[in-house]
């Protein structure tokens, strides 16, 4: 398989999951999938980074993959922390329930 | 010893009290009352301790030229126009510095004992100290805009201290007031100085002035024009017609205050403005004798209205006007040393009877009306015979007190020098007799008669030695400069001529000048034997006078003074309120109001954006970078 083609290929599959996890972002009232679904879109942005880097035959893909998966690591912990908080207000954690700041 | 008092540097005699406010101004709430009198007033008093030391120096052996300039920086300097923030000393500087730190060290030392109850202390001494400050810039300044700064931080002040107590609105309005008419005055006085600077390309008063005698003809009309202008700022400060209306208002200030501000100091900026630019003036003899016309009017007007008033304090005040219309007068017809001695002089005494009013006032449990006192010479012994010094020196009384010296210099100018004339002696003359009359009347209705009021709080010895020492100064304070009768002393004139020119006589006969002092004496004593006859032998008189028709219209004519503030109601005031109320719906303010309008509404059709869901964000996040994508990948 030509370089061209896994190009093409793994960026459409990226592009696939990426606009799955907008989706998921957009339709899902829950906070908890909400989450899951920008765990997906990050992991697109991060599988575009390793195959660019692939190829191009360089390790800067990968190195950047390390640092969205910390950065991912970071989020849910204080996603995770702040759905705790949130699930004492609101038990069923219906995001447009959370719309308090609302001009 | 004279080398070491002519090193004393220029910059503390400001310098002290304007540290004293701020001193004041950033902890005096919290100084205990004590101390934030100590600090007021020994702040003044350093600055005249100071004083003193530089005169002595100065006296000494005067520096080269009569002057001592002290360089300090450079305030502004852009391009042509460069100001130097530097301080002059020279003859005139001198006596003013002296009154101003001397005399108004004697009021802060009153003012402790007379506003020893009020909340305000620090306040109030927080802004006598910017006043002192200010006033020093603005008698040692070299160059005329930081005059300029000095006479608008004197307003300033002024404006502060008459609205004192500031929770009376009849108090606020009359701040406002002299604040607006001064103004009126100021703006005019700006223009002076613009017109200068454009012709002479300078600010620095010995420099322009020089340029002006040089560059400007006599007569010519840009001297007259800056000579006018100058009149204008001049009149509004000093309370001369036609902007005199502020100052008897002004008297709704705390005592001390009439006395340091609107008797002793800031009114008379006017005069040292015109003598410190008596060069523009020689060059403009038509503004020469409007000063003269100016100073005559108002001497008489103010004197008539004085007759009649019945608050103690409005009596001083139009006596006050009257009195600055003598030096006026002096300086119109060119005797300017004359008309500073007059100045020295009335600020002793004058400070001194409001003072006096201030201790009798302070007594009877804030009474001003004058027909409620009575009776008060055994009562006050100390205020009685300090306030009949302070009245004999105001009436001029001859060869015993300073005001008879002063004043005499004045009407021999007024009759005998080159720009003087019969009519303006005799105005003068007139003069004498009624500020005579008016200054015996408030003595023998405030002191002589019957005991009207019960004598509550008597002077204590803050208020008893600054009334001793300013009247042992109006009676002997005279003999600087005697007539040549007696003793022939010039050592005032020997002074300030160092630095203003002398007068130009054009009789030189001394026995008409021995006539005329001694009608004027006679007038004078004239004038204290009416007073005698109407307040004290038959008192009926003036109510009889007052019950009468002509006369009931008069009293009310001249209690109004002159009914000018009704005019200036009926002419500027209301005019200008009611352009205002029309004013207030202007249609050219539609435009601004429309582009308000949009405004508002485009924040609230994009606060309905931000409903708080995170979905909907999420989506105009998704939204906006699809359009950013298209246009990169489109275009």
């Amino acid at each position: 398989m030509s370089g061209a083609v896994l190009l093409g290929h793994g960026l459409l599959v990226a592009s696939a999951l990426f606009a799955i996890g907008l989706v998921g972002v957009l339709v899902r009232r829950n906070l908890l999938f909400q989450l899951l679904s920008i765990e997906i879109m990050l992991n697109a942005a991060a599988m575009a980074f390793v195959i660019a880097g692939a190829r191009w035959g360089v390790a800067d893909g990968q190195v950047m993959f390390v640092f969205i998966l910390v950065m991912a690591a970071a989020e849910v912990a204080v996603g995770l922390a702040l759905l705790l908080r949130i699930s004492r207000r609101v038990p069923d954690l219906d995001g447009d329930a959370v719309s308090g700041m609302g001009g | 010893m004279g080398e070491l008092l002519r090193s004393l540097p220029l910059w503390l005699v400001p310098t002290l009290p304007a540290a004293g406010f701020l001193v004041l101004a950033l902890a005096g709430g919290r100084l205990p009352r004590r101390r934030a009198g100590t600090v007021g007033v020994g702040s003044v008093g350093l600055s005249a301790a100071v004083t003193l030391g530089i005169a002595a120096g100065f006296l000494d052996r005067p520096p080269e030229g009569g002057l001592r300039v002290e360089t300090l920086w450079t305030w502004i300097d852009i391009g042509a126009f460069e100001i130097g923030f530097n301080l002059a000393l020279d003859a005139l500087s001198l006596v003013m510095i002296f009154v101003v730190t001397f005399v108004g060290f004697l009021i802060h030392l009153y003012s402790t004992e007379y506003m020893a109850d009020d909340e305000a202390y620090s306040r109030f001494f927080a802004y006598m100290n910017l006043f002192v400050a200010c006033m020093l810039m603005l008698v040692l300044a070299d160059n005329l805009f930081l005059l300029y700064l000095g006479w608008e931080g004197v307003g300033l002040c002024s404006y502060l201290l008459i609205g004192f107590w500031y929770s009376d609105p009849a108090n606020g309005a009359a701040a406002r007031k002299a604040f607006i008419v001064t103004r009126v005055g100021d703006t005019a006085m700006a223009v002076a100085l613009l017109l200068l600077f454009k012709h002479a390309g300078t600010l620095d008063i010995r420099q322009a002035m020089a340029w002006a005698t040089a560059s400007w003809p006599v007569g010519s009309g840009m001297a007259v024009a800056v000579a006018l202008l100058l009149l204008g700022g001049a009149v509004g400060k000093s309370a001369q017609l036609p902007l005199q209306t502020w100052l008897p208002d002004a008297m709704a200030g705390p005592t001390p205050v009439s006395a340091l501000i609107h008797a002793a100091t800031m009114v008379t900026a006017g005069v040292y403005l015109i003598a410190r630019t008596h060069a523009v003036f020689l060059l403009a003899p038509q503004a020469m004798t409007a000063v003269a016309i100016v100073g005559a009017a108002t001497l008489l007007l103010a004197g008539c209205s004085a007759l009649v008033q019945t608050d103690i304090k409005r009596v001083l005040a139009y006596s006050t006007i009257s009195q600055i219309g003598y030096m006026f007068l002096g300086l119109g017809v060119g005797a300017w040393s004359a008309a500073v001695f007059h100045l020295m002089t009335h600020a002793f005494f004058k400070a001194l009877l409001f003072l006096g009013a201030g201790a009798v006032i302070l007594a009877l449990h804030h009474e001003q009306d004058i027909f409620r006192m009575g009776g008060l010479r055994r009562r006050l012994p100390a205020v009685f015979w300090t306030f009949l010094a302070g009245a004999a020196s105001l009436a001029a009384l001859p060869l015993v007190t300073a005001g008879f010296f002063s004043k005499d210099l004045i009407l021999w100018a007024a009759w005998g020098s080159a720009a003087g004339c019969r009519w303006l002696w005799a105005a003068g003359a007139f003069g004498a007799l009624l500020t005579t009359v008016y200054s015996f009347r408030l003595v023998f209705v405030v002191f002589f008669g019957d005991e009207k009021g019960h004598v509550g709080h008597p002077p204590g010895p803050r208020i008893v030695v600054p009334l001793t020492v300013l009247a042992a100064l109006s009676i002997v304070g005279g003999f600087v400069e005697t007539p040549g009768w007696l003793g022939h002393v010039t050592w005032f004139t020997d002074l300030t001529g160092q630095t203003l020119p002398a007068v130009d006589w054009a009789v030189e006969d001394h026995h008409v000048e021995h006539l005329l002092q001694m009608v004027v004496a006679g007038i004078t004593l004239v004038g204290v034997l009416a007073a005698w006859l109407l307040y004290v032998r038959r008192p009926a008189l003036p109510a009889a006078i007052k019950a009468s028709a002509a006369g009931a219209w008069l009293a009310r004519f001249w209690l109004s003074g002159w009914g000018f503030d009704a005019l200036y109601d009926r002419i500027v005031v209301r005019p200008f309120v009611a352009c205002a109320a029309r004013l207030r719906r202007d249609p050219i303010d539609r435009i601004p109001a429309v582009l308000a309008a949009t405004a508002a509404a485009g924040n609230a059709a994009l606060s309905r954006t931000q409903d708080g869901r995170i979905r909907s964000y999420v989506f105009g996040i998704g939204l906006g970078a699809v359009i950013a994508v298209a246009i990169v990948v489109l275009t």
